[in-house]
């Protein structure tokens, strides 16, 4: 007779054990730990503020009613108002124009500081210099620096299109010169090599290479700007079609004429992202 | 093929053309705006040199600095919860939407038209729209914060899983996973680190767009600001802006790190 016991002597044969750790089916990696760290920490944030939060002693039910009430309104029935539709339209093609030239002030002005700021073009405690005032300039809301420059051109378009340009100068020299950092090296050492000067290898090599992601910035930039334009002319009275827009809703209640205004402004922002895209698309496949 | 010279001298044709149309979109602004380029940019030095010396803070606003610092707190922490808030119902809406882990077409249709709507609807008509019916409460600010954040972080959610999860998401599907494990074990993992990069941009535009949304609205550091400018009391003006600045860029170097571990 034979047993089990006989066959695991002859053959040597043991019974599998299991392995003495676990298999890891993670790895430790701190991106993991900072990631739920991360998400801790806004959780926790929103729930303490959301708990404390001041509602003004509104109750939440009659408030959603009266807001679905002015929703139908705004949606539903809209009509050019009081205001009639010509100097709605006049408005709106203010607002479009404060926005186009204010990128364009951005995209020039900023061009040349993202050129001296690049890390790889030029001196790098100059660029440092440059990068950290831009960072400041940023870090003030637009809304901020047309108020403030109202003070000096007092209120209107002048003030607005400082305002907006300063904060467009900003945004775009630090788009464009994170563009320009990402050039390979070789071809601007090749220029150099050649004995170009600093601007010709600004605009033959460093040009045509990011022309695609100057483009897609700046149009980026033309839909901030237009959305700011908006913001500009409800807060700081600048004018354009935020201002007409800021007197239906908050003056004259006339939430019909607000939809109205919020379609116009919807429109221009859907055609602003198709141009966008289509420019995108033509500099890509190129 | 065309010899070298013709292409040269065609593309200095265009990109003159090109300059030309710029320069005169420029001209014709700044002709119906009334904008007079030249002293519109003297006004520059002007300002800052005014903004020197009456921005400068003094004793008085250095005494303020505590009430500004709690309304500029309140302020991040709205803009804070109203991102968290958004990228939670957003990440509901874009798995559902997507066109990797999405229902159908149909539904992907909608929720980016939806997106779309949202986004472009002006933060100011959210801040009155909403004002009208909420009051002046910090309320009002999160919400019209929320439905802004809400539209941009759809489209960037959908974006992300369709570039950055279909591939993972195959191959687990093959070896038969169910749906809900696909999500939870490929989908989610894949896309945690950028949808986090995400969230934390829009906190840092929130905080800045909370000024804007403050002013229109009466709350948090908006309304501080708003009450110091129009009482012309620029020392306390100043004194909020730099609290502002600091705040602001502090945010930004706190999630550039951030980014750079985890991505």
């Amino acid at each position: 007779m034979i047993t089990r016991g006989d066959i695991q002597n002859i053959s040597g044969y043991k019974k599998p054990q299991p392995p003495e750790k676990k298999i890891k089916l993670r790895k430790f990696n701190w991106s993991r730990i900072m990631i739920y760290l991360v998400m801790i920490i806004l959780v926790a944030i929103t729930g303490y503020t959301l708990t404390h939060l001041d509602t003004a002693n509104v109750k939440i039910g009659e408030a959603m009613h009266g807001l679905i009430m002015t929703l139908n309104q705004i949606f539903l029935q809209p009509r050019a108002g009081s205001d009639g539709i010509m100097p709605l339209l006049s408005a709106l093609g203010i607002s479009l124009l404060l926005a186009i030239m204010t990128t364009i002030i951005g995209a020039i002005i900023g061009f040349l500081f993202a050129v001296i700021a690049s890390r790889n073009l030029t001196n790098a405690y100059f660029g440092a210099i440059i990068r950290v005032i831009m960072a400041v300039i940023r870090a003030i809301p637009t809304i901020v620096w047309v108020l403030i420059f109202s003070i000096v051109c007092g209120l209107g378009t002048n003030a607005a299109i400082l305002g907006l340009s300063f904060h467009s100068i900003a945004y775009l020299t630090k788009a464009y010169s994170e563009s320009i950092e990402e050039i390979d090296q070789t071809t601007i050492e090749a220029l150099k090599v050649t004995g170009s000067k600093f601007w010709v290898i600004v605009f033959q090599a460093i040009w045509p290479t990011i022309i695609a992601s100057l483009v897609s910035w700046t149009f980026i930039r033309l839909e901030i700007n237009f959305a700011n334009a908006i913001a500009v002319g409800a807060a700081a009275g600048a004018g354009g079609i935020g201002y007409q827009l800021f007197v239906a809703s908050g003056m004259s209640f006339d939430f019909h004429e607000v939809g109205f205004i919020v379609y116009l402004i919807i429109g221009v922002t859907i055609l602003l992202e198709f141009i966008a895209v289509k420019l995108r698309q033509m500099y890509t496949t190129k | 093929m065309s010899s070298p010279i013709k292409f040269l001298a065609q593309k200095h044709r265009k990109q003159t053309a090109i300059i030309a149309v710029i320069g005169s979109i420029y001209l014709l602004s700044s002709w119906i705006l009334n904008f007079d380029s030249f002293s519109g940019f003297t006004a520059v030095p002007r300002a800052f040199n005014w903004l020197g010396v009456n921005f400068f803070p003094t004793s008085a606003s250095v005494e303020l600095l505590p009430q500004i610092w709690k309304k500029l707190i309140e302020t991040v922490a709205l803009a804070v919860s109203s991102t968290v808030v958004a990228a939670i119902i957003a990440l509901f809406v874009a798995i559902l939407g997507s066109k990797a882990t999405g229902i159908n077409g149909y539904v992907h249709v909608v929720v980016r038209g939806i997106a779309s709507f949202f986004r472009n609807i002006p933060l100011v008509a959210w801040a009155m729209i909403l004002l009208f019916s909420f009051k002046q409460s910090d309320f009002t600010g999160f919400l019209a914060l929320l439905l802004m954040t809400v539209g941009y972080l759809i489209r960037a959610f959908m974006e992300i899983i369709e570039d950055e999860a279909s591939e993972t998401m195959m191959a687990l599907k093959a070896t038969g996973a169910s749906y809900f494990q696909v999500i939870f074990q490929a989908v989610l993992p894949q896309i945690m680190p950028s949808l986090i990069s995400w969230v934390l941009y829009m906190i840092e535009n929130n905080v800045r767009d909370a000024t804007l949304v403050g002013i229109l609205t009466g709350t948090g550091i908006g309304f501080v600001f708003d009450l110091y400018f129009k009482s012309f009391r620029f020392d306390a003006v100043g004194m909020t802006i730099l609290a502002i600045i600091i705040v602001v860029i502090t945010l930004e170097v706190l999630s550039n790190q951030i980014r750079k571990v985890i991505l």
